[in-house]
């Protein structure tokens, strides 16, 4: 008697749980393996070392790595091999790439030693956490959230990336070669940067651990300091 | 006084038969011309024309060269590579100072059918107008009609970078003289509708000679040689020929799968790569199933050129080391996907022994597709296609060349050896 109305409570719970199970898994079926593409540059399940230059994937916010993509295949942002890998595919397949990869938790290797000079790793963090108001430069805390990790949709973490990609990044936005969707948030920010606040809050940003289970912040407590595109797009 | 007089006559001599050669050629150049009419009634196009043109402009792949990546539509700026230097495709819009606004259907009409501009200028055969010669004036008028439709962008043209002399107007003269002559589909009554309606598309809109025809030294594909496959002009990749089975050729094949192949990208025991994946993507896959049977159905009846028969003795030298070199890099980079035997995973990764496309004389796409990878393309048929990745970052010349070299003398694969020097193009 007691056995069967236990059994009663918990047959249900099993096959709901099993439901569960498979619909977790049902998803990304095998994305994995369509992938694959990605892997020789950002590692199997998009998880690249933080030594060489690729950017990690996994984790990152689904509308960020979205609007990457997009901008690869659409000429907004420049690298020859994703630009030619994206070039024929569809909004739809992007967006369900950009899923998969922001789907993926895993875990963080330990940062490499910053052999950096302390003065200069004190300015990046300075940067990082105050800006410099007096040349108009906003801290890096105010869109990508306290934590660094970024805000979902849009923006994305600053940590667990290897020195050479976030100051190439940076580079970047000061040359106008990297773009972001209208209004260009990072652009007003990216053209007042120097090399030597590149190298400083690069090296600083790659020397930092990755908290255990850091994900995305749903919001930024005060809300947006400026307009962001990459954010708008995607509400 | 007696010696001159025959100098004299050499040179006058000379100089006439300049003028007759440069006449010769100033008549070549503008045969086959309809009249203009400047004061023609503005062109009133019907919804059905319109329609059509929209249509016509997807299986010519006209955005392919007249819409620059991430630019507006059609108002172009991008650039076609070739030996002479880049020559960058012109604004289609409507807009009456940089686009075509100012152009009547006559005008257009004589771009396509002749090679000449509104202004009178020759054009660059870059714009296939060697095949859009065979366009009918109604097929002609249906995409200016379409053209007319869409948003006039101000975007001005640039300036071609051509070397001296291949930027003078003089060259394009001469090079039309010799090369082109303005023509019109004849159907061939011999051969079914369909077969003619594939010729048309195949020979005209399509362009496909532009990329499978061989070219000569002064960039001139010959139509009477046809599809017997070609180096791009950016020198890049190997467009197969399509009329013998050692490379693309689909006289054994079964007209539903060429069908698929160009509809989808994808089709059991092949997939389109590079080049051909980009007009997959943005022309073939448009087009109506009948517009496709019908060009499997001419593409399948092209005569076909024997296969090079090896002799029965033959053995394909490949240096030792480098196979040795090679086997470790597939281990290494390539089994993953491909299996250890190369017989690759149905559905998601091609199988590498046996596969035509692997033991093509000229490797070139191999090349390519290890540097840079690929994806096919994503297409309603094929929707999320699996891709490559892009071995360039990982593997040096000589390890593409080795691990080239592997696949194409490994289970029962017989290509030649893939040499450095090949691995080295970009």
């Amino acid at each position: 008697m007691m056995m069967t109305s236990t059994l009663r409570w918990w047959l249900p719970l099993l096959l709901l749980a099993h439901t569960v199970c498979a619909q977790a898994v049902r998803p990304t079926d095998d994305m994995e393996r369509r992938v694959a593409a990605c892997t020789s540059c950002h590692g199997r399940e998009g998880l690249a070392t933080n030594s060489g230059y690729y950017p990690r994937l996994a984790g990152k916010p689904s509308g960020y790595l979205y609007a990457q993509l997009r901008s690869f295949r659409d000429g907004l942002r420049q690298q020859a091999d994703m630009s030619y890998l994206l070039a024929n595919l569809s909004d739809t397949y992007l967006r369900e790439m950009a899923d998969y990869f922001a789907g993926l938790e895993l875990p963080y290797p330990d940062p490499p030693v910053s052999d950096l000079p302390e003065a200069q790793l004190t300015r990046g963090k300075a940067l990082v956490f105050s800006g410099d108001a007096a040349r108009g430069i906003r801290a890096c805390v105010q869109c990508h959230g306290q934590a660094l990790t970024g805000v979902t949709p849009g923006i994305p973490s600053l940590l667990g990336l290897p020195r050479l990609y976030i100051a190439s990044q940076l580079g970047a936005w000061v040359a106008g070669d990297r773009h972001a969707m209208a209004p260009d948030c990072m652009a007003d920010v990216g053209r007042k940067l120097d090399s030597e606040d590149i190298r400083a809050v690069a090296g600083w940003l790659a020397a930092q651990p990755v908290p255990a289970g850091a994900r995305p912040a749903a919001s930024l407590p005060g809300g947006l300091p400026v307009a962001c595109g990459p954010m708008e797009a995607q509400r | 006084m007696s010696a001159r007089r025959p100098l004299v006559r050499v040179l006058l001599g000379a100089v006439a038969l300049l003028a007759a050669l440069a006449g010769a050629v100033m008549v070549l150049n503008v045969r086959g011309e309809d009249r203009i009419d400047e004061n023609a009634p503005p062109f009133a196009a019907t919804p059905g024309q319109i329609e059509r043109g929209r249509y016509l402009a997807l299986a010519g792949n006209c955005a392919g060269c007249h819409t620059a990546r991430g630019g507006a539509a059609y108002a172009g700026g991008r650039s076609i590579e070739t030996p002479f230097g880049a020559i960058y495709a012109s604004n289609l819009t409507p807009e009456p100072d940089t686009g075509i606004g100012r152009w009547n259907a006559d005008h257009f009409w004589r771009a396509m059918h002749n090679g000449r501009s509104r202004d009178g200028r020759l054009l660059y055969p870059a714009f296939p107008y060697t095949s859009f010669t065979q366009l009918t004036r109604e097929d002609s008028d249906a995409l200016y009609a379409w053209l007319r439709t869409l948003p006039p962008v101000a975007q001005a043209n640039r300036t071609h970078t051509l070397r001296f002399p291949y930027d003078t107007q003089a060259a394009v003269a001469v090079w039309r003289a010799l090369f082109f002559r303005p023509a019109a589909f004849e159907p061939q009554p011999q051969q079914s509708a369909e077969w003619n309606r594939g010729a048309y598309l195949v020979g005209g809109l399509g362009h496909c000679i532009a990329c499978h025809g061989s070219r000569n030294a002064l960039g001139a594909t010959d139509a009477t040689r046809g599809l017997v496959g070609g180096m791009l002009p950016a020198g890049s990749w190997y467009a197969p020929a399509l009329d013998t089975a050692d490379e693309a050729g689909v006289a054994g094949g079964s007209t539903a799968q060429l069908v698929a192949l160009l509809k989808t990208g994808t089709a059991p025991h092949a997939t389109v790569a590079g080049p051909m994946a980009e007009v997959v993507y943005a022309s073939t896959q448009h087009l109506r199933d009948a517009d496709l049977r019908a060009m499997a159905t001419y593409l399948q009846a092209l005569p076909q050129q024997p296969p090079q028969a090896a002799p029965a003795t033959a053995v394909t030298r490949r240096s030792d080391s480098l196979m040795r070199r090679g086997e470790k890099v597939y281990a290494q980079q390539c089994a993953w996907c491909h299996g250890a035997q190369g017989e690759g995973s149905a559905g998601a990764y091609p199988a590498l022994a046996g596969n035509r496309a692997v033991n093509l004389a000229n490797p070139a796409n191999l090349v390519q597709m290890v540097r840079r990878g690929g994806y096919p393309p994503a297409t309603e048929g094929n929707p999320r296609p699996h891709g490559m990745p892009p071995f360039g970052q990982v593997l040096g010349d000589e390890d593409i060349a080795a691990v080239l070299t592997f696949v194409r003398g490994s289970w029962g694969n017989d290509g030649a050896e893939v040499t450095q020097r090949q691995a080295m193009q970009r």
